[in-house]
């Protein structure tokens, strides 16, 4: 087996990004060459879940010591994994906050480093990641003889085409199941994790807002928010920000939209003054339609909008308010 | 507590960049430089610590001659101290081996904790922090947005996904990364800036360090990104282009 795919779970459930991530390391490798890898304290229903995708094979590293997840007890059990597994060329992961937490460590482990937040990966192969928040992209290599560990970025895969086409030519029987039971130490685990908490009540619902008028860093300063909210009233829309705007606290972290948010998906989605971070693209990238407002010809907002504005945010926003509700005068 | 920042020099945020004739990197003749929004964040932290229960910060950043204006602006910010690790070829190293060069500065000093970034907003790995903690033999936390000091070490609030925090009770010593927007960020004083130049720098050559360059992960290429939807750009003036877009919205998205 070339491949060692580690799934994330949730709630019991394989997250979504686990199943990109084999859409990805299918472009490493052919199906049977991939092993999906759970890690927990009972695995089983994990592993059936698993064992019905396209994979060769699907290995359950179980130990009650990894019931919660820690930093110390995934970086151990799973160093102990791939050290088991001869020929391990590629170790494929979701690109998800809790990767970012252990991966790195475990690849140092290895004398290894991690290629994370990969979008894409040709032949070669070549990995490509976003650099400078997304205004360029970079083409990675890796090369020596120890596997290469690589991470998957949110929405750049496609869970379901990819796999469902290939279920069409593998036989209906589920891949078979391992366990792999690593030797851990309760003292070995340095860190306590907590129950996860939410901050506050929410009290808006972006999630099933119709239209969005979101608004980032261009703003300047929250004296400016009142040209925002204009605009959204016109529209009957929500508003909601880019990290930076609720870092400030010029609006409240509940109308955060992106990868430390929310992830919405509108019927209209309009970013005002936002460059377009990968961080914030995977939490909006799937609204129906896309406006951006931007001073910077370049910025990579442009590369997910319908339509554009280059302009002056602060000409552009009243202007717009405006022809809102001239329109709606009119019809 | 005796705490270590590691800080990355990078381009600013709103500086033009444009691809180098290698296409290996950007050009970085004029560009302008600022230090790493997260980075910033940590360093902030560690000035608050260091208020509430003493001790020393210290500033560490590697890099190019340029990198000591933003090793300045540290110094004027509160730290007690710097040390710039000379190194022009940072570029040319993967995260393991910058962190092996950051490891290695950071041992003598034997501090208590160690604070960095998240990531950095130019190659945005994300991964420097959970290396150096390796490296180092250190426990880590990631993603941090508060920390508290405890009889038994630390206990942090860790940011999860989709609006969730976490509490890390941990040991000291030990590596945390910090995410933006925990605490507010303050200013360099006037008196700040004039104390600076007088805080100990500390320059030591990067290959004193005994840290091998050779990459395992090698950035060939850069190139800018391919549009994922054809964007219709509406022009004109502001009036004229928002009408445009209007009556687009209207009669042909369908959304308004």
């Amino acid at each position: 087996m070339s491949v060692l795919l580690v799934l994330e779970e949730s709630g019991g459930k394989i997250k979504r990004a686990s199943w990109e991530a084999l859409a990805a390391a299918q472009r490493l490798a052919p199906a049977q060459e991939i092993t999906a890898v759970v890690v927990g304290a009972e695995t089983e229903t994990l592993a059936a879940e698993a064992a019905a995708k396209p994979v060769g094979k699907v290995v359950r590293v179980e130990h009650p010591l990894l019931k919660t997840y820690t930093a110390d007890g995934f970086s151990i059990a799973l160093h102990q994994l791939v050290q088991s597994q001869d020929a391990t060329k590629w170790v494929v992961f979701p690109h998800t906050y809790q990767v970012r937490d252990y991966a790195p460590a475990l690849a140092c482990r290895m004398g290894q480093v991690l290629i994370g937040d990969v979008t894409g990966i040709e032949d070669g192969p070549i990995f490509t990641r976003q650099l400078l928040q997304g205004r360029l992209n970079g083409s990675y290599r890796h090369s020596g003889n120890g596997p290469c560990f690589v991470s998957v970025q949110a929405g750049a895969f496609r869970a379901d085409s990819n796999i469902d086409a290939l279920d069409a030519n593998l036989s209906a029987a589920p891949a078979p199941i391992e366990v792999f039971t690593p030797t851990l130490d309760v003292a070995q685990i340095r860190t306590a994790h907590g129950e996860p908490f939410r901050e506050s009540t929410q009290t808006v619902d972006l999630g099933s807002a119709q239209r969005i008028v979101s608004v980032g860093r261009g703003i300047k300063g929250a004296e400016n928010l009142p040209l925002i909210e204009a605009l959204a009233g016109a529209l009957g829309a929500e508003l909601a920000a880019s990290r930076p705007i609720c870092d400030n606290g010029w609006l409240p972290m509940e109308r955060q939209v992106g990868s430390s948010g929310h992830t919405v998906a509108p019927k209209l989605y309009l970013a005002v003054g936002i460059s377009g971070a990968i961080q914030h693209l995977v939490g909006m990238k799937g609204s129906q339609c896309i406006v951006a407002i931007n001073k910077d010809p370049d910025a990579p907002i442009f590369e997910v909008a319908d339509y554009g504005i280059v302009g002056d945010l602060f000409e552009v926003v009243p202007a717009l308010t405006e022809a809102v509700k001239a329109g709606r005068e009119r019809s | 507590m005796k705490i270590v920042v590691a800080i990355k020099q990078v381009p600013d945020r709103d500086a033009p960049v444009r691809i180098a004739a290698s296409a290996k990197w950007i050009e970085e003749r004029d560009l302008q430089w600022a230090m790493n929004e997260p980075d910033a964040y940590a360093l902030e932290e560690a000035l608050q610590l260091k208020e509430q229960h003493g001790g020393e910060v210290i500033v560490l950043s590697a890099g190019p001659e340029r990198v000591g204006s933003t090793i300045r602006e540290a110094l004027a910010k509160g730290a007690d101290r710097a040390i710039h690790i000379v190194c022009d070829d940072l570029g040319a190293r993967d995260a393991l081996g910058v962190a092996r060069l950051l490891a290695e500065a950071i041992r003598p000093e034997n501090p208590d904790l160690v604070l960095t970034g998240l990531q950095s907003e130019d190659l945005g790995l994300g991964l420097t922090g959970v290396i150096l903690a390796e490296l180092l033999g250190l426990p880590h936390a990631t993603l941090i947005l508060r920390v508290e000091k405890t009889d038994a070490g630390l206990k942090v609030k860790r940011e999860l996904e989709e609006g969730w925090f976490q509490s890390i009770e941990m040991p000291l010593p030990s590596v945390l990364t910090m995410q933006s927007g925990g605490s507010k960020l303050r200013y360099a004083t006037l008196m700040g800036i004039k104390r600076a130049k007088s805080k100990e720098l500390r320059a030591v050559n990067a290959a004193e360090l005994g840290v091998e360059a050779a990459p395992l992960a090698t950035l060939e290429q850069i190139s800018a990104p391919k549009k994922q939807k054809s964007t219709q750009l509406l022009g004109g003036s502001a009036k004229e282009a928002a009408a445009a877009l209007v009556e687009k919205l209207k009669t042909e998205a369908r959304v308004l």
